[in-house]
């Protein structure tokens, strides 16, 4: 998800260019890039890659470069979070280019988007946009090796062929090492797009090929691996900064006499914030500068500060749930999509059920807290982060140094998770203003993990009500659908309060099940905290509603829930996503990537298969199902739950079936499912974040919980819905796992106990009394 | 000044006696391998080993350190144990992000040492003290298996 992707899509009922004329944000949307996106009426929409800022390149002049000895370097220009992207990007160069991986090495791309394509590093995009031109870029490549084969030994080009790292002259079966060809391959030009001859996949040696070995893997396992919090450079110093605990706060003033006197600390200095809506940049505060983090914070401790809250010092979420819960109950709200009549269809319904599901603010709490080194010589700024953007780094502090981008250069560092919460360049610039202060001395500004959870870009919380009107055959006739949720663009423009098309269509209005009379309703809600993009995002709330919704229409007629799921998705057909009030799809072609339902069905059918669904469990056992779609990947799981009578909950076993598309490297597909397994558990169990009087409440993991190995499912297996061939285009991995966790859970633990869970975390609501 | 012994090294630190030695060993000995995750022994990314006994090195001061045996995720592949782990997170591609994956292995090291076949229960005990994000925890189970020769059980 992305600033500059939700606009590429036009709002519901208005054009792309009114949008950008009128809304507000459009003055921020040039800070980030908008050439892409002329405001040219005639001008076609483009799809995937070629939407996002800077589009796609596949040069090979750009990501591959041949060492004499024949090591191939190839650059990867998104940043490793753990979704392996590091491994993938240049195995698929490989394949093309019949490099041997193991003489290729690859190379971080610092933030520069002009050169290396749009990195934004979110959306669950890098392998799904970047696999065609990653291809065509090893192809390209290896016509030129060829070429300078051909050219060496004055043979026609068709007699040679490259194979495993050489050039082979098919006639002679002399040979030529990549190394040996580098620089005369160097100097041809780069084939034209047409000329490129992509292998067959039935050839392929490491696309599609099961395989854990990881780029980063023996640095990772021997603690010599670089995160963004382990830069250091010589005569560094390390900062903390405290920050204004409430939106929009500031500093009224503040006493560094005592911090001053701790042992180590350098230096205490305010720096401004930007007012709400800040986006990208930092929200101001105190920094503490010292000879050591631990002095930094030591010293941090000691400052007396007096903070202005502002308007939103009196955000107390038990109360906002109350205010979300009555806003949902009320008819009304935006329309977001209307088909047919469901009011009237409810109204001469035979039967009606209707449910309330609440789900609370999640912090990302990557387990690498966000940090950053900066540092500023003869005008120029350096800058090493574990950033999921790194060109939107490189402008946010261009803009706050008053510097041109060029003179800043963001070096991205592995990060220590990123989930979203690394898109933001807020700690990169506040790194930049630390150096700036210390006349440009290195300085390492580390969060804690307390700044982490009072200061993150929070999952935004909903309240969301449902409705179902059954004829007398218990077909599902209408289905009204309301949800009240802050939305993201609250950090990006002046009090929003209605969702943007790109939250919508993350499970809310695209929804694909065969039903004539369809109204959801998106009535407003007041952001009161940085409100960001967490992994599966707004699909988070909107599966665990519908999922259960339909769960519990299912069982309210006795019927069997997957039997009921699979005929209200109705017969196999591809929907436009237009033709659902679902225009953004992903930034996706409507044509290249319809909806299929015959592709849901089939995961529905797989899982429940591999789950033995349907098995007798004894007392306080269950199974649970949930299917979704997100990031044009389809997904069904079912979770296996035992609840003791004291309501503590056990898991041992979780299916899941996806259908992703064609895969670049299984392992690390099944391995993202994993975790997004143990992440939507977390948030279905234990995560929450509450605020009150404007502060989150939650300091550090003993109140910000997640799932621990005791409380992780003992097995999670994953089953692939093979795709026909590489020609169908990719589904996006790394988010939509999480979705389907939280209301398969919820259907376990109703299976189990008749217990219905409709407010997240579940934490002690099953030994609370009923 | 105080003289620790880590990874079979001698190494001198000039910081202040409550210093935890998480920050000594990042910021002054430049071992980062060794992680911050919370500042309060409940993440375990700063999990070294003292004497060979697990500690979260964020709670433990320097002044608690001298005099004992320390070994950090850049030491543990010295020993044949922690060897072993490090092979088998390897074979098993346990690591999503990695971040965590130090404190993993120190704790999977040291469970290992002392109970060299354990049990789920004991694997759950050894465990749960390390936060792993990215929710690797299935593969974590599967990989202390495998380094206990216990294939087949994962």
């Amino acid at each position: 998800m992305d600033l500059r992707t939700l606009i590429t899509a036009p709002q519901a009922g208005t054009s792309r260019r009114t949008f950008l004329k009128t809304a507000p944000l459009a003055g921020l949307v040039l800070g980030v890039g908008l050439p892409r996106f002329g405001f040219g009426a005639d001008e076609p929409q483009k799809y995937g890659g070629d939407g996002m800022p800077h589009g796609l390149q596949d040069s090979p002049k750009i990501f591959v470069a041949i060492a004499p000895d024949g090591t191939v370097s190839v650059v990867v220009n998104r940043s490793e979070m753990g979704q392996g992207v590091r491994t993938s990007l240049p195995r698929i160069v490989a394949d093309e280019l019949e490099a041997d991986y193991k003489r290729v090495r690859v190379v971080q791309a610092p933030g520069d988007e002009a050169k290396y394509g749009n990195q934004d590093t979110d959306g669950s995009r890098s392998t799904r946009h970047w696999f065609d031109p990653m291809r065509r870029c090893g192809a390209a490549a290896r016509q030129m090796l060829e070429q300078a084969a051909a050219n060496q030994w004055k043979v026609p080009l068709d007699q040679v062929e490259a194979r495993n790292h050489e050039v082979v002259d098919k006639k002679s079966g002399r040979k030529l090492g990549y190394g040996a060809l580098a620089v005369a391959a160097a100097k041809l030009e780069v084939p034209p797009r047409a000329s490129l001859k992509l292998k067959n996949p039935s050839t392929f040696r490491y696309i599609g090929k099961d395989d854990p070995t990881l780029t980063d893997g023996p640095v990772i396992v021997n603690g010599k691996s670089q995160y963004g919090i382990d830069t250091r450079l010589p005569g560094m110093l390390y900062a903390v900064v405290a920050r204004p605990p409430v939106l929009g706060g500031k500093v009224k003033s503040f006493d560094a006499a005592a911090a001053m006197k701790v042992a180590g600390v350098v230096k205490v200095f305010a720096i401004e914030g930007t007012p709400p809506p800040s986006e990208f940049q930092p929200v101001g505060g105190v920094v503490v500068v010292a000879k050591d983090t631990w002095a930094a914070i030591q010293g941090r401790n000691a400052l007396k500060i007096d903070w202005d809250d502002g308007p939103h010092g009196s955000y107390d979420s038990a109360s906002f749930r109350a205010e979300l819960e009555a806003a949902v109950k009320k008819p009304g709200g935006k329309v977001v999509r209307n088909d047919g009549d469901a009011y009237a269809a409810l109204a001469g319904a035979a039967k009606k059920l209707e449910a309330d599901y609440y789900v609370p603010h999640y912090a990302h709490a990557t387990m690498e807290c966000p940090a950053a080194t900066a540092r500023i010589v003869g005008g120029a700024c350096e800058i090493w982060a574990p950033s999921q953007s790194p060109q939107a780094a490189r402008e946010r502090v261009a803009k706050r140094l008053n510097l041109p981008p060029e003179k800043v250069t963001v070096n991205v560092t592995l990060l220590g998770g990123g989930f979203g919460r690394k898109s933001k360049a807020d700690f990169v610039v506040e790194a930049a203003l630390a150096s700036k202060e210390m006349g440009g001395t290195p300085v390492k500004l580390t969060w804690t993990r307390e700044d982490d959870l009072h200061n993150d870009y929070f999952h935004t919380v909903s309240a969301q009500h449902l409705e179902a009107g059954l004829d007398a055959s218990g077909k599902v006739v209408a289905w009204l659908h309301r949800s009240a949720e802050p939305t993201i663009l609250s950090i990006f423009a002046p009090d929003p309060k209605t969702l943007a098309p790109f939250e919508l269509g993350l499970g809310l209005t695209g929804m694909p099940y065969q039903i004539p009379n369809v109204r959801i309703e998106n009535p407003e809600a007041a952001a009161h905290t940085r409100i960001g993009w967490l992994r599966s995002v707004n699909n988070i709330q909107h599966a665990f509603a519908a999922q259960s919704f339909i769960a519990e229409i299912a069982l309210a007629q006795g019927k069997d829930h997957r039997d009921y799921l699979l005929e209200l998705l109705g017969p196999d057909r591809s929907i436009d996503p237009r033709k659902i009030s679902e225009p953004w799809n992903h930034g996706e072609s409507p044509e290249r990537y319809p909806i299929s339902t015959g592709r849901l069905r089939k995961v529905i059918e797989r899982v429940t298969q591999e789950a033995n669904w349907g098995r007798k469990l004894p007392k306080g056992q269950g199974l649970g199902l949930a299917a979704h779609y997100s990031f044009v990947t389809y997904m069904a799981a079912v979770i296996e739950v035992a609840v003791t009578p004291t309501g503590e909950i056990t898991i041992p076993r979780v299916d899941v079936a996806v259908d992703c598309g064609p895969m670049v490297n299984p392992d690390r597909v099944r391995s993202q499912i994993e975790g997004a397994c143990v992440m939507g558990l977390s948030q279905a169990v234990v995560s929450e974040i509450t605020f009150k009087n404007g502060r989150a409440e939650q300091d550090n993991f003993h109140q910000f919980e997640i799932v621990r190995m005791n409380a992780a499912p003992k097995r999670i297996v994953v089953h692939f819905v093979p795709s026909d061939s590489y020609d169908m285009p990719l589904g996006g991995v790394g988010e939509p796992g999480v979705p389907v966790v939280a209301p398969a859970l919820m259907n376990a633990i109703h299976a189990a106990t008749g217990r219905r869970i409709r407010r997240l975390p579940l934490r002690d609501q099953l030994s609370a009394p009923v | 000044m105080t003289t620790l012994q880590i990874n079979g090294k001698s190494m001198n630190v000039d910081a202040p006696a409550d210093t935890p030695m998480l920050w000594v060993l990042r910021d002054h000995l430049g071992l980062t391998g060794t992680k911050f995750g919370c500042g309060m022994a409940l993440c375990g990314a700063c999990t070294v080993h003292l004497d060979g006994e697990p500690v979260r090195s964020c709670q433990t001061p320097l002044s608690a350190a001298a005099g004992k045996k320390i070994t950090t995720i850049e030491g543990v592949g010295a020993t044949r144990v922690g060897k072993s782990v490090q092979n088998a997170w390897l074979a098993i591609g346990v690591p999503q992000c990695g971040y965590c994956q130090a404190g993993q292995i120190m704790s999977a090291a040291a469970l290992l040492q002392k109970t060299p076949k354990p049990s789920d229960t004991e694997i759950d005990g050894a465990m749960s003290g390390n936060l792993c994000r990215c929710g690797t925890y299935t593969r974590i189970r599967s990989a202390i298996k495998a380094a206990a020769g216990m294939k087949g059980e994962a």
